[in-house]
């Protein structure tokens, strides 16, 4: 089981890293996403795994699955819908403004001398 | 009156005069007077104590880890700084208030001046040297806003950057002198520092330390070479001259060495250093200030001169030179502020500063004409003004010094400094005011309103008693020079007096003048041989650094990051990769200690889509809308895993976010273009899945080996498994987790994702008002729409189920406390409801029946959780603590009512407005790409139509 996870992880990740490095914006969120996912997973995992053990404190039972990798990863879901959120409209601007979705600058594209 | 009110107030007050600005200009000056005033009447009522010897401390402890506190320190020293600063604070702000024009906003004036003068009584009250650097750096920042405050003229802006710089750096450096003094004595508090003088002098980091605390105090003070940034900085308006440049600012250097003195000096590096700094920076000033036009650069290089001259009284390290150093402070800053203001009613009344175009102001303004003859005399030092006192004293000390084996160089320096200052005091003088009247001044000069020159009146009367009544002034300085001493020495027995007999200092002084009267004589003849001489400009060498460090910056910049953000994408994942890869393999790695837990059916299964999706999507990537169909899956996977590794919580997090990202993505989709073209070379993807390969691997190792072993220590967990239902009133832990044990960083949390949907709500408004708005209006879309956009099968639904949802929600965020669910979740859910709304129904429809704006429920979301956190200082507990109590109300069953609840009432409404702010802001694009807008709900209404082609049937009768 622990290899599954661990695969997926991978698999996310390197999915992810690849997508990120394209050159479109629209690909680029979607390898972030998929990076959000693997960061997400990671940070989950690091409290084990356990099957069947909701830190629901019931009754008679003992054993709980490590409860504060969960917090924190559910706060981290919620930011990073706000994350994409912006991403996505500053994607969108840019192309909007410039008709063009391409991340990279364009080679041609000298900085500005500054003003004295 | 506290320390601490007397440093706060100008900072308060510095909120005022904005404030003030449409109340008038009288108004604007008035309330800054008064700040001042109190403060200043406030720096009295501590007077007694000071003067009976007595060092008044407060404390407040900031960040005591670090060392740093905030502890104030008033001892004689100090009280003097303090009295210069908000004393002559006075004057500048009454002569402040004559001197500007009404095109000048003297709410912004008087604000940066409160600013600055709370900074440089800040500094000499510091007890704590971090907290002087604070205050050290403050007066920079604040300088540079008054030297720039006329922004019109380049010639201000240029200054204000030059002296940023050159303080600033001054400022970096002295940072890292007092960490290794800090270091040094094992406390920050200078009443500790003060104390160790062998310890730090005996230290190997003695001079590294020293040398960087100078340059902060030779940057900030105009020594040589650093100067050139004061004439420039000229350009500021005369008040701030007065005030900064010539009272105060520049004097935070010498307070600095001053205060110091008692560890620093004493050495042979401190008496080499300080006293040749000084002492050339004395004559260099003195000779360039003699050939300066413009009275304000002229008046800038004899505070160079000045300064010099104190800086090598204290470089000298005796008793004595501490004294004189003192004492010429005091009267340097009654007679230069008093001539900086004069030369201000110059320009103000005559239009110009250029002593070539004037002459014979002495009939026409006869107030000035003796106020600045007066103290510009004083600079000369002529007897019976103060400035001669001083100056005596300073001959005589240097008279004593022996610098580089020599018994001449020193006296004969001084001396030389000493004549220049006579002549161009002599010139001011004589240039300025005597001669014939001219007729040829750019405005018809006059005296100034009494405003302007009762200021300057006030010091000369000062510069006057105290020169013909030295002894008066005696008792405070002697107490100044006691605390600049400390322990290191004894307050010499010396006297204040005018005639101490034929003496050495008297004959180098008549040397002085009578050479300065000589030069005046051969003043043209010298100054052309001066302006053929070639000599090194300051200002174009520090020019060439700074070009220097610019290009070499933008060489590196430019080389290194070259805008192509998938190459830093490369680069990092790289870095990254290579550096777990160094730690994991030079690192060691404990035994497992964890079964491998078995495979089952489902898992493998899940694990197939997951993985089956996510290469799909990379290979399928190109095709955008199956790519989001495809990441959908991936998210529903990971959502599923979660609920299989027990976290119901983080599944339904999961899941709804999934659900609203997938539809924000959509909403983007629908401007951008719906393929990814072939861009990359082969071998360039090759590359790039190398790269990710490599980091896949890698985080699948690290991942596996995390998993097999259990943490080294308990983790912290376990105190949260065991408390949340004691403490926390609620098992579902994670949920406590969220809302009670880390309830702050929720709390920072939900007030990042509000500010994250402003922004949204921000960049579609500057969209949608700036040159996109026509472009998204004449969009064609590129996909036939449907003709049925709202049908009525699906408004009917969704209106169906949108209580059965808000009734969902309120049931997961009630029982969120003891089951899965909370405020997080219900607000998605309650978003998720909303949104369907928006899509079967229409964008005008909803937000027409609409109440509250989203901003408003995002406001409404964080108040109400910072107000249930403050709840809890009532009962005197810290921010956010919880309670929770069991309570019966008949006919119900016993039920819980927890604090908890409200806080994550505001997180549930948080979590509402900014989802609906984002997505909402994402549809007002769209809706004014395509104009026509559904008034109706359902787009096919069979009454509707009905009705229209009733009113067509009565047209036509009508015709």
């Amino acid at each position: 089981m622990e290899l599954l996870v661990a695969s997926a992880i991978g698999v996310l990740t390197a999915a992810g890293l690849y997508l990120v490095m394209r050159l479109r914006s629209f690909p680029v969120i979607l390898g972030m996403s998929l990076l959000t996912y693997a960061v997400n997973v990671f940070l989950f995992a690091s409290g084990r795994l356990t099957i069947g053990a909701s830190p629901i404190l019931t009754d008679g039972v003992e054993v709980y699955t490590d409860p504060l990798p969960q917090a924190l990863v559910l706060t981290a879901i919620v930011i990073s819908f706000g994350m994409t959120a912006v991403v996505v409209m500053i994607a969108l601007g840019a192309y909007l403004g410039a008709d063009d979705d391409a991340v990279d600058d364009p080679a041609d594209d000298a900085p500005v001398e500054d003003v004295q | 009156m506290s320390l601490f009110l007397i440093v706060a107030l100008p900072f308060f007050g510095a909120l005022l005069p904005g404030l003030m600005n449409q109340a008038g200009r009288k108004a604007c000056a008035g309330i800054t007077f008064t700040v001042s005033l109190a403060a200043f009447i406030g720096l009295l009522t501590n007077l007694p104590t000071v003067m009976a010897g007595e060092v008044v401390m407060a404390r407040v402890d900031w960040v005591p880890s670090l060392g740093l506190n905030f502890t104030l320190m008033l001892d004689a020293l100090g009280f003097f700084f303090a009295l210069l600063i908000l004393g002559i604070g006075l004057l500048i702000i009454a002569y402040g208030r004559s001197y500007l024009s009404r095109d000048d906003n003297m709410g912004e004036f008087f604000t940066y001046l409160l600013l600055f003068q709370g900074a440089m009584v800040g500094i000499v009250l510091s007890d704590n040297i971090l907290l002087l650097l604070v205050f050290w750096e403050l007066t920079s920042l604040s300088s540079f806003l008054l030297i720039g405050y006329w922004k019109h003229l380049p010639e201000g802006r240029q200054g204000a950057r030059m002296a940023l710089t050159v303080t600033g750096m001054g400022g970096l450096a002295m940072v890292g002198g007092m960490l290794i003094l800090g270091q040094i004595a094992g406390s920050y508090d200078l009443s500790v520092i003060l104390q160790n003088r062998e310890l730090i002098q005996g230290s190997p980091l003695y001079l590294p330390a020293l040398i960087l605390i100078l340059l902060g105090c030779f940057t900030k003070s105009a020594q040589f070479p650093f100067h050139f940034w004061l004439p420039h900085a000229m350009a500021a308006p005369t008040p701030v001259s007065a005030y900064l440049h010539s009272a105060t600012m520049v004097k935070a250097g010498i307070f600095l060495m001053a205060r110091m003195w008692p560890v620093l000096s004493g050495t042979p590096e401190w008496f080499v250093i300080v006293t040749t700094a000084g002492l050339v920076t004395m004559v260099l000033g003195a000779v360039i200030a003699l050939f300066k036009h413009d009275l304000k650069a002229l008046l800038a290089f004899s505070t160079v001169s000045h300064l010099g001259l104190i800086t090598m009284l204290l470089g000298t390290g005796t008793a004595f030179g501490a004294m004189a150093a003192m004492f010429h402070i005091l009267n340097h800053a009654t007679f230069k502020a008093a001539l900086f203001m004069s030369a201000g009613i110059v320009d103000h009344e005559t239009h110009t500063r250029d002593i070539r175009r004037l002459g014979g102001l002495r009939h026409l303004m006869p107030i000035t004409f003796t106020i600045a003859t007066l103290a510009a005399l004083s600079m000369a030092g002529i007897p019976f003004l103060n400035g001669f006192l001083s100056k005596e004293m300073m001959l005589e000390e240097a008279h004593h010094t022996v610098l580089f084996g020599s018994h001449w160089l020193v006296p004969v320096m001084a001396t030389v400094g000493s004549l220049f200052s006579a002549a161009y005091c002599f010139r001011l003088i004589g240039h300025t005011f005597l001669g014939a009247k001219r007729d040829d001044y750019p405005a018809k000069p006059h005296d100034p309103p009494a405003g302007m020159w009762v200021p300057p009146a006030i010091l000369v009367v000062l510069v006057v008693v105290i020169g013909v009544l030295p002894h008066l002034a005696e008792p405070f300085v002697k107490l100044v020079t006691a605390a600049v001493l400390g322990e290191a020495a004894d307050v010499p027995k010396a006297y204040f007096k005018i005639w101490h007999g034929l003496v050495p200092a008297l004959y180098m002084s008549i040397i002085a003048v009578v050479g300065g009267l000589v030069l005046m004589t051969v003043f043209k003849p010298l100054l052309k041989t001066w302006e053929t001489t070639p000599r090194p400009e300051a200002k174009t060498i520090f020019e060439a650094i700074i070009a220097a460090a610019v290009s070499l910056a933008r060489g590196l910049i430019l080389t290194s990051h070259n805008g192509a953000f998938s190459r830093y994408g490369a680069v990092f994942a790289v870095t990254v990769v290579v550096a777990g890869a160094y730690a994991f393999l030079s690192g060691t790695v404990g035994e497992t200690t964890r079964e491998l837990q078995p495979v089952t059916p489902v898992a493998l299964a899940g694990w197939a889509m997951l993985v089956a999706a996510t290469l799909a999507l990379v290979f399928q990537h190109r095709n955008r809308l199956l790519a989001l169909i495809l990441i959908g899956i991936a998210g529903l996977m990971v959502s599923v895993g979660f609920v299989f590794f027990s976290a119901p919580d983080l599944a339904l997090t999961q899941f709804t976010v999934e659900v609203v990202t997938i539809i924000l993505l959509l909403l983007a989709l629908n401007f951008l273009p719906n393929r990814t073209p072939v861009e990359s070379s082969q071998f360039r993807r090759m590359r790039d899945g190398v790269i990710a390969v490599l980091g896949g691997i890698a985080t699948m190792a690290m991942s596996y080996h995390y998993l097999l072993r259990d943490a080294l220590s308990t983790p912290i967990s376990e105190f949260h498994l065991a408390n949340s239902y004691k403490g926390g009133g609620g098992t579902n832990v994670v949920n406590v987790i969220l809302v009670d044990f880390r309830g702050f960083d929720t709390y920072g949390e939900i007030i990042v994702l509000g500010i994250a949907a402003l922004l949204i709500y921000a960049l579609t408004e500057t969209l949608l008002s700036g040159p996109v708005r026509a472009r998204l209006l004449n969009r064609k879309p590129d996909q036939p729409r449907a003709g049925d956009m709202h049908p009525m099968m699906m408004v009917v639904l969704t209106r169906v189920i949108m209580p059965v949802v808000l009734m969902v929600g309120f049931y997961i965020f009630l029982r969120g406390h003891n089951e899965p669910g909370g405020g997080f979740i219900a607000g998605l859910i309650v978003s998720i409801a909303v949104i369907m709304q928006y899509m079967a129904s229409g964008f005008a429809w909803t937000s027409a029946r609409l109440r509250y704006p989203y901003h408003g429920v995002i406001g409404a979301g964080v108040l109400v959780a910072g107000l249930t956190g403050i709840g809890s200082w009532f009962v005197g507990r810290p921010f956010l603590t919880s309670y929770f109590e069991y309570v019966r109300i008949p006919p119900f069953h016993k039920f819980e009512l927890a604090t908890a609840a409200a806080f994550d009432l505001g997180v549930f409404l948080a979590v509402v407005g900014a989802v609906m702010l984002s997505l909402e802001s994402f549809s007002r694009l769209a809706r004014r790409a395509h104009v026509p807008d559904a008034e109706h709900p359902m787009d096919i209404d069979p009454s509707r139509e009905q009705a229209l082609a009733q009113t067509a049937a009565d047209l036509k009768g009508g015709a």
